[in-house]
Parts: structure tokens; C-alpha cells; sequence
């Protein structure tokens, strides 16, 4: 037996949807996040809840890249597959490595198992050398775990629950890694069934004692901390970023944080996030539609709470009216979309970027309203809160784009102190109104926002509605010239906000040179380590991150015009594209992906290689 | 207010939204509210633009979404007077959903729902209201839709306090706008009210001096249902079943006792829902059916947040953002 020294290893931890597979790979990935490694994970989960047992759709994946070097995406393909039964090697082979390692639970590759997951009568992989070119190492996990759990008193229903303790014991064997972790986390999670807590330490132990006593050789690797920027780090998940965010922004702004939503895949966990946090002042309110949701939540902006609601595409498309009636009352609202695979129902569990017209245009008339996107779990929690600084400071509906990968995928965060965040003034309209004076509710200050009057202040009473209003009174007015007035204000106020966010960085490479790679949102990991790669290669290619979506940053097409091509990808049919050669005239070129599935950095390399070739 | 000329003042005659904001503003002094603490909420209709004739904090919104706007608003300004001014098409088509539920949670705001059975705004379409055979602008051959009670469903949907008004019984209607004000929880006020361009005379057998004593019923918290020419005719139970008696027959000892905290005798009273022409048809009822005391939901849902910071403590930022594992480099 040896120990490897390797700078990085993808795991993909695939089994039944009700074998354990996200947990087990999120305790890996605390471990190691623990350890020092940098950590980037993505769980792909089957669309159906309970889909039938040991079939493909029920299959549910957890992919998790850690190494000694920095890391941005959850990986191309894995070195490490651990299938709990056929369908879970049958879905994601394709995945491995050539010479990479399959860990496979014998009991899931049974006759029923084989014929659930669609193998042809009498073929076992297993056992027919199909997986020659990989290294296969068996292991009746079911076996092991029940007898593991002699004695315990359990059912074997039970007993079984706790394979997947098993594979994670093994796995820590395999990288050296301690179980003290996810021993505490079992303590916390069992607290109340002391014989579940004992049965799945000894599971636990079970499979990290297996690697040391099992007679087949098998390798160790160690893979050491990374060398990642000194500082206190945590893990987290891109949702529980973003409820982060947005508390973090109403505790500076001194608001109460009123969400409004309606239960939707991928967006829910941020209303379960946001719902432990009472003690904040935090109200989560779970409407009876997406309507209600978003229009409880201008009710609570009118009355001076901060306004936020959240969604994926099927439900931005029902707040549609009411996104126009808040941008009409010019309040701070806070929308959430959490994309999916679209349209209609679409792909709910699977990732896509194709919202984002949605979000600039989406709506009847002319309705400008400011959107910003999260690149990374982490940077869910800067946008977020940057998304609740715009409402507030422009008071206007403000668009905060993320998605389905980033939204579940987790990351090592240096996390800022609450000190080291802006702070977001608020001020009230007060009565300083002179005798007979009367108040103008759409008076607008230098940044066209108007003031934000609230109910209880003597004086300032005033209605707001969605009918066109008079400028400056806001009383209804269906005078022509007015509305054009208006109209164009409404825009002005928006455009006028490139003039608060930070100008347009170049990422990586130079600021002038052959090709330009412009992406925005979830592919910033899968970019970042595609251009890193080409630079090394000596290309000349750049790579610039778009997280304001509109306004775009005033430097842009300059930025744009310093390089001879321009290339964006983004996993849908081609969105930021065409607005980017809208606005600079620019003849960029997409390279599109719409399979649910993030962009390897193979794919970005490639087309990199052909762009600079042509 | 805009130079442009409501529907309530535009046109001609008085439509019965007009009587009914006279109504509001006369009640609305007498409630000891402070005026900035009033908020009027509308969606879309007729009786949408309410709100601009009230001094007081407004939104006139959109179509059908006024319940959920002032939910969102009760839920974080518990201590405001929040009033909703909706229609039957508002209330209880396209915003439907939104109304049964706010009924269910239990705010403590009061709903005007202004029911003229027809669609007046977009020019004489027929309402969720409007009797089957309605022959309307976009049903020349009759509707064939069956219509809602809306009372009924408001008690379906566990209303706490359900009363009926109409536009031309001012008195009436004062009376019963300061009791929604006083029930805590959400005040579901029906408003029979007459448009007199698109559905004229909706309502006559029950406003007009003619025939509204023998079809309209006034019910009192403890008082026998009594109505007709000098109340000479009454409702008795008999089982569940409400029958109209003459009072020469019979005597006041038989009579069905109003009690408006009694939920399956206020089920009954809601359901007397006859057409008037047919023969011994119930009289149509108005007043308080119904009122319950039941927690609010803001009450509710804001103890939570003070159980919160009492379990845990007011929340530190700093140690919410670190989370429970964090390891330094």
C-alpha cells in the first residue's frame, strides 16, 4: 500500500435518491473544506422526489473537486466514482476518467438492480470486463454495514440507512482524512436517538477500519491544504449566501426584511434559510401564489420594510404585472429568480441562464428595471446585498439573478465581519412641509429616486398607483406628453445607475488582445479555469466577469473594443449575446450549452482554441 | 386629485359608489383613527379608485391584488388601519385566491367588497356576481355561469366577521362600517351597490321603498328575524331549514334568535340567497352574520419574531455570517 500525493481529485459520490448521497458528499466536502483544501461542489439531483427505486431518474449525484491548488469549478470528470447500484454506474461512467476509480456497492448490481437500471439480461459490468480500463474495486457494502450492526437492536431497513456511513469512512481512509468531523455532525443530527447515533459511528469507523484490513491492495492519497489567500474561511451554499446577503443588508440599512414567496425549486432554501433567522426581525411570509408573493412583499415596502421575493422562472413570470406596478410606485423591491431549465416547467432541478431577458424585459410597457447576477455560491452573498442597496437607494424593483448551480453548489468563503459592510442609509421622508404646501411624492433627488413616505407620517399622506402619474405630484395624469416624460425618467433613473456600481474589471489576461472572453453569472468557475489554462499555454485571451447585468458598467465597451474578438458563453441559447451586440454593435460570438449542465472547461478551451485559430 | 373625472362623479345620476365614499368619509372621523395611520387599498374597477378621494395613505394597485398588497403591509405595520376597497370582479374573480386566503389567515383589516354584478370598467361584461342568464356585453344569449355567493364563500373560507350593506341604505351602512373597524381580525363587508350605466336596477328590490320591506331582512345581535310591512312577518328554524312565518299566526317565541357568534345558524343566513320574484322566496339579509374572535395573523406571525430573540437573542450579524465550522489559514 502507498500514498499518492495529488494536487486535485474530483468525486462523484451517485446512488438511489434515497441512499444518502447529498449528505455524504457534503460531510466530504466540509472535511476537506476543514482540512485547508479549496472545494467546489455541484449536487445534481433527480427532478422527482421519490422516482422509482434503483431506476436512472432516480439517480442523484454530489460531485465534489478539492486540491492543494485553487479551485473553481466542481470538475470535467471525475477520478473517483462511487456508484451504490447499477443505474447510478450506468448514468455516470461517461463521467470518469479513463484509468479512474469506481467504488462500487456490489449489493446495487443484483439481477433486479441490473434490469431496473436497463442492462441487458445476464450482463453485470461488473462482471464482464467492460470496465477494464478502470481500477473496480468491489465491496458489498450492505454486507458489511449489517454486520457492522450486529447486535445493535436495529431492523435491517434501518440498518441499511446507514451505508452511506460506510462509503464515507472508506473514502476518509482513502485521503487520510479524520472522522471527527462528521462525528460531531452525527452527534448534533442524532441527538435525540442515541442508537441511530451509535449505529452510524460504527458504520462510520466501519468503513474507514475496511481500507486498513481489506486484502485487496488499495492506494491512499493525500491531497495537501491549498495555498489560498490567509484568513478565516467557511463553507457555503450560493442560497444560503444570498439569505446572508440579504439580511446582512436590511441589519445595515436598519429594515425589516419582509420576504414573500411561494415554494419553488431551486429558490425554496432561501425561505428555509431565512426562516431560522426570526431573531433578526426577519419576516418570511409563505404566500398562497407567486402573485401574492411578490405583491405582499411591495405592501411591506410601501409601509417601509424591505421588499423581497423570490422565485425561478415559471414564477418571475407571474410576478410580471406586479414587478411594472412596483417600478410605477417607484418602492425598493428585492426580486429573486433562482434559475432553472426552462420554459414552462422545464428542468426544475437542472441549471440554465436563459432568464435573463426575462429580467431586463420581461414585462408590458416600457419597464426599466436594475439586474445583477452572482457568479460563485459565495458571491451570492455580495449581490444580493448589492441588489437590496439599489432598491433602497434608487427605490426602484431590482432583479438579483442566480442559479440552480451556484444556488446549491458550495464553496469556501472568506467571509467579511459586519464592520468591513457598507452601510446603507435609509431616511424616511419627514414633514418639512411650510404652511400650505403640499407634499410631492414624486419629487426626485439627484439620483431620480424619490422619497420614500411611509404611513404614520403626519402630513405626507399620499396615493400611489399604476396608472400613469403627473411628474412630481404623482397624481394620475393621462396628459401625452406627460406620459412620454415619465417614461423616459423611469429609464434615466435606471441608465443613471451605472454611475454607483464599480466599473467593469478584466478578470484575467490583458486588457487589450486577440480574444475576449465575457461571460456572466454561474460560468465564472469553468471560464476562469479554461483562460487560466490557455494563458499558461501562452494564448492571448482574456476573461472579463459581467455581474451587472443593467446597467451594464459604464467601461464595458471599452473594455469590449480593446480585443480583436469576443466571445460569450453561457448556458443558454445565446442572451447576454445579443444584448452586448445591441448596445456596442460588436460581433461577438456565443458558445451555447442548454443540457442543464454547466460548461466543463474543456468545452471553454475548445472554443477557445478555435477562436484563436480562425 | 387628477383632472380627470372619476367614474364616481362622471356620467349620469349618482352611482352607488359615490353614496358609499360619502359613507367612508363620514364614518371615518368618528373611528378616533389618526389619519396617517389610514391606509386604503384598491385593485382594479370601479370601486379601485376609491382611495384618491381619501386624505389618508393609498394604493391604488392592480387588478385583484389589493388583499395580498395589504397583507404584506398588516404583517410588518400591525398598528396601521388598513382598509381594502375591491368589487365582486376584483375580489372575487381575479383575485379570488388572494381573498380566501386572507380570510383564512385572519388579518386585522377590513375588506369593502362593492358588488354591482357586473363588470362596469371594462363597459358591461357580466361578474362572478351576475345571475345565471345575465345578458351582458359579452353574453347577448345569457351567462351560463353559475354565480358565487360571496358570503358563503367568505365563511367557507373561515371568515371571522361577514356583514352585507347596501349603497342606499346610508344609516345602515355607517352602522356597519363602524363595526367592521371594531372586529379585530379580517371584516368582510359586502356592499350592495347599483351601477346605473351597465346594470341598472341590480338591486331595486331591495333598495326601493316599494318593495324593499318585504325583501330585505335586518338582522340584530339578539333580536328576532323580523321583517316585512311593520315586521308582521318572520323566520323560524324548522330543523335547518329557515321558514318564513306570519307573525298573525304565530308568535314572537318561535322566532330565530339572531346570534351572530353562532357559525352554522350564520352558514344558514348567508345561504338565503333567493331570487326575490319567485314565490315565497326568503328575504335577502343584511348586517353583521357573523363574528368570531380569532388571533390575527400579524399578531401571530410577529410574537414569533419576539419569541425568536427571546429564545436566541437579537441576532448578531458577525456570528451569522461566520456560521457554526469556520477554520483560519
Amino acid at each position: 500500500m502507498t500514498t499518492e500525493i495529488k494536487s486535485n481529485v474530483v468525486i462523484l459520490f451517485a446512488g438511489d435518491s434515497g441512499d444518502g448521497i447529498q449528505l455524504t458528499g457534503s460531510q466530504f466536502t466540509n472535511t476537506a473544506a476543514l482540512y485547508g483544501n479549496d472545494i467546489s461542489t455541484f449536487p445534481n439531483f433527480p427532478a422527482e422526489i421519490r422516482a422509482p427505486q434503483g431506476t436512472i431518474a432516480g439517480v442523484s449525484g454530489f460531485q465534489l473537486h478539492f486540491g492543494s491548488v485553487e479551485i473553481f469549478t466542481a470538475g470535467d470528470a471525475c477520478d473517483v466514482l462511487v456508484v451504490m447500484n447499477a443505474a447510478a454506474l450506468k448514468a455516470n461512467l461517461k463521467q470518469l476518467k479513463p484509468g479512474g476509480i469506481i467504488i462500487a456497492n456490489t449489493d446495487g448490481f443484483d439481477a433486479k438492480n441490473l434490469k431496473l437500471a436497463k442492462y441487458p439480461d445476464g450482463v453485470n459490468p461488473l462482471k464482464d470486463n467492460s470496465l477494464e480500463k478502470y481500477k473496480v474495486y468491489e465491496i458489498d457494502v450492505t454486507k458489511i454495514t449489517r454486520t457492522a450492526l450486529e447486535g445493535s437492536g436495529l431492523g435491517t431497513k434501518e440498518m441499511d440507512r446507514s451505508k452511506n456511513m460506510f462509503v464515507l469512512g472508506y473514502i476518509y481512509w482513502m485521503y487520510n482524512r479524520s472522522l471527527d468531523n462528521s462525528i460531531e455532525f452525527l452527534k448534533e443530527q442524532f441527538k435525540k436517538r442515541p442508537e441511530l447515533l451509535d449505529a452510524n459511528i460504527k458504520v462510520l469507523k466501519a468503513g474507514f477500519n475496511y481500507g486498513d484490513t481489506v486484502e485487496t491492495p488499495m492506494n491512499r492519497y493525500e491531497v495537501k491544504p491549498a495555498p489560498v489567500v490567509k484568513g478565516t474561511y467557511r463553507s457555503i451554499m450560493g442560497n444560503q449566501a444570498a439569505a446572508l446577503g440579504l439580511i446582512a443588508a436590511t441589519e445595515k440599512a436598519g429594515l425589516t426584511l419582509f420576504y414573500g414567496t411561494y415554494p419553488i425549486t431551486p429558490a425554496s432554501d432561501i425561505l428555509h434559510e431565512l426562516s431560522k433567522h426570526k431573531n433578526f426581525g426577519v419576516k418570511t411570509f409563505q404566500a398562497e401564489d407567486e402573485i401574492a408573493a411578490i405583491t405582499s412583499a411591495i405592501g411591506a415596502s410601501f409601509g417601509g420594510a424591505l421588499g423581497i421575493t423570490a422565485s425561478s422562472g415559471p414564477g418571475i413570470a407571474l410576478k410580471g404585472e406586479a414587478i411594472g406596478l412596483a417600478l410605477m410606485l417607484e418602492l425598493p423591491l428585492v426580486i429573486v429568480n433562482i434559475q432553472r431549465g426552462g420554459p414552462s416547467t422545464g428542468l426544475p432541478t437542472k441549471t440554465e441562464q436563459a432568464d435573463l431577458m426575462q429580467a431586463i424585459y420581461g414585462r408590458n410597457g416600457e419597464a426599466p428595471v436594475p439586474v445583477v447576477s452572482a457568479s460563485t455560491p459565495s458571491d451570492c452573498f455580495e449581490m444580493a446585498f448589492e441588489a437590496c442597496r439599489l432598491a433602497i437607494e434608487f427605490m426602484t424593483p431590482v432583479f438579483f439573478l442566480s442559479d440552480g448551480y451556484i444556488a446549491n453548489g458550495s464553496e469556501p468563503w472568506k467571509f467579511p465581519t459586519a464592520a468591513d459592510l457598507p452601510e446603507l442609509k435609509v431616511s424616511f421622508a419627514k414633514n418639512n412641509l411650510k404652511e400650505g404646501e403640499k407634499f410631492l411624492p414624486y419629487k426626485r433627488n439627484e439620483k431620480l429616486a424619490r422619497e420614500w413616505a411611509i404611513p404614520g407620517t403626519k402630513g405626507l399622506e399620499h396615493r400611489v398607483g399604476g396608472i400613469e402619474k403627473e411628474n412630481e405630484t404623482g397624481n394620475i395624469s393621462y396628459d401625452p406628453d406627460n406620459h412620454e416624460f415619465m417614461v423616459k425618467i423611469r429609464q434615466e433613473k435606471v441608465d443613471n445607475i451605472a454611475n454607483y456600481i464599480p466599473l467593469q474589471t478584466i478578470d484575467n489576461g490583458n486588457e487589450k488582445g486577440k480574444l475576449l472572453i465575457l461571460g456572466w453569472g454561474s460560468t465564472y468557475g469553468s471560464i476562469k479555469t479554461a483562460v487560466r489554462e490557455a494563458i499558461a499555454e501562452g494564448h492571448d485571451v482574456s476573461h472579463a466577469h459581467v455581474k451587472y447585468m443593467n446597467p451594464l458598467p459604464k467601461n464595458l465597451g471599452e473594455i469590449i473594443k480593446n480585443f480583436d474578438k469576443v466571445m460569450i458563453p453561457e448556458i443558454n441559447n445565446g442572451q447576454l449575446i445579443k444584448i452586448i451586440r445591441d448596445k456596442f454593435l460588436v460581433d461577438a460570438k456565443g458558445l451555447n450549452k442548454i443540457k442543464g449542465m454547466p460548461f466543463t472547461s474543456a468545452e471553454i478551451k475548445d472554443k477557445i482554441a478555435e477562436m484563436l485559430n480562425s | 386629485m387628477s383632472r380627470i373625472k372619476s367614474p364616481l362623479e362622471r356620467g349620469r345620476g349618482v352611482y352607488g359608489d359615490y353614496s358609499i365614499l360619502k359613507q367612508v368619509q363620514t364614518v371615518m372621523p368618528e373611528l378616533g383613527l389618526k389619519r396617517e395611520e389610514i391606509v386604503f387599498i384598491s385593485g382594479i374597477g370601479c370601486s379601485s379608485r376609491f382611495p384618491y378621494y381619501m386624505e389618508t395613505f393609498g394604493m391604488h394597485s392592480i387588478h385583484g391584488r389589493a388583499t395580498a398588497i395589504a397583507s404584506g403591509l398588516k404583517a410588518t405595520r400591525p398598528e396601521l388601519s388598513v382598509w381594502i376597497v375591491t368589487g365582486d370582479g376584483d375580489a372575487l374573480s381575479i383575485g379570488g385566491n388572494h381573498l380566501i386566503h386572507l380570510l383564512r389567515r385572519n388579518f386585522d383589516v377590513n375588506v369593502l367588497m362593492f358588488n354591482n354584478e357586473i363588470y362596469g370598467l371594462t363597459k358591461g361584461q357580466y361578474s362572478p356576481t351576475s345571475p345565471l342568464g345575465k345578458v351582458a356585453k359579452s353574453t347577448p344569449m345569457g351567462s351560463v355561469d353559475h354565480p358565487f355567493n360571496p358570503l358563503a364563500l367568505c365563511l367557507g373560507a373561515d371568515s371571522t366577521f361577514v356583514a352585507r350593506a347596501m349603497d342606499r341604505d346610508p344609516v345602515h351602512l355607517r352602522e356597519v362600517l363602524k363595526r367592521a373597524n371594531a372586529h379585530k381580525g379580517t371584516s368582510m363587508v359586502e356592499i350592495y351597490q347599483n351601477c346605473n350605466v351597465f346594470n341598472d336596477g341590480a338591486f331595486e328590490v331591495f333598495t326601493e321603498k316599494g318593495t324593499k320591506k318585504l325583501n330585505t331582512l335586518f338582522v340584530e345581535q339578539g333580536k328576532p328575524l323580523l321583517f316585512g310591512e311593520n315586521g308582521n312577518k318572520g323566520i323560524k328554524l324548522d330543523g335547518f331549514k329557515p321558514v318564513v312565518i306570519d307573525m298573525a299566526d304565530a308568535s314572537a317565541n318561535d322566532l330565530w334568535i339572531h346570534d351572530e357568534k353562532d357559525q352554522v345558524k350564520a352558514n344558514i343566513l348567508v345561504r338565503f340567497f333567493d331570487n326575490a320574484t319567485t314565490e315565497g322566496a326568503l328575504p335577502r339579509p343584511f348586517g353583521v352574520f357573523y363574528q368570531e374572535d380569532r388571533f390575527s395573523y400579524e399578531k401571530a406571525f410577529n410574537m414569533q419574531i419576539q419569541e425568536a430573540i427571546a429564545q436566541k437573542g437579537k441576532g448578531d450579524l458577525d456570528s451569522l455570517i461566520r456560521g457554526k465550522n469556520t477554520w483560519t489559514i
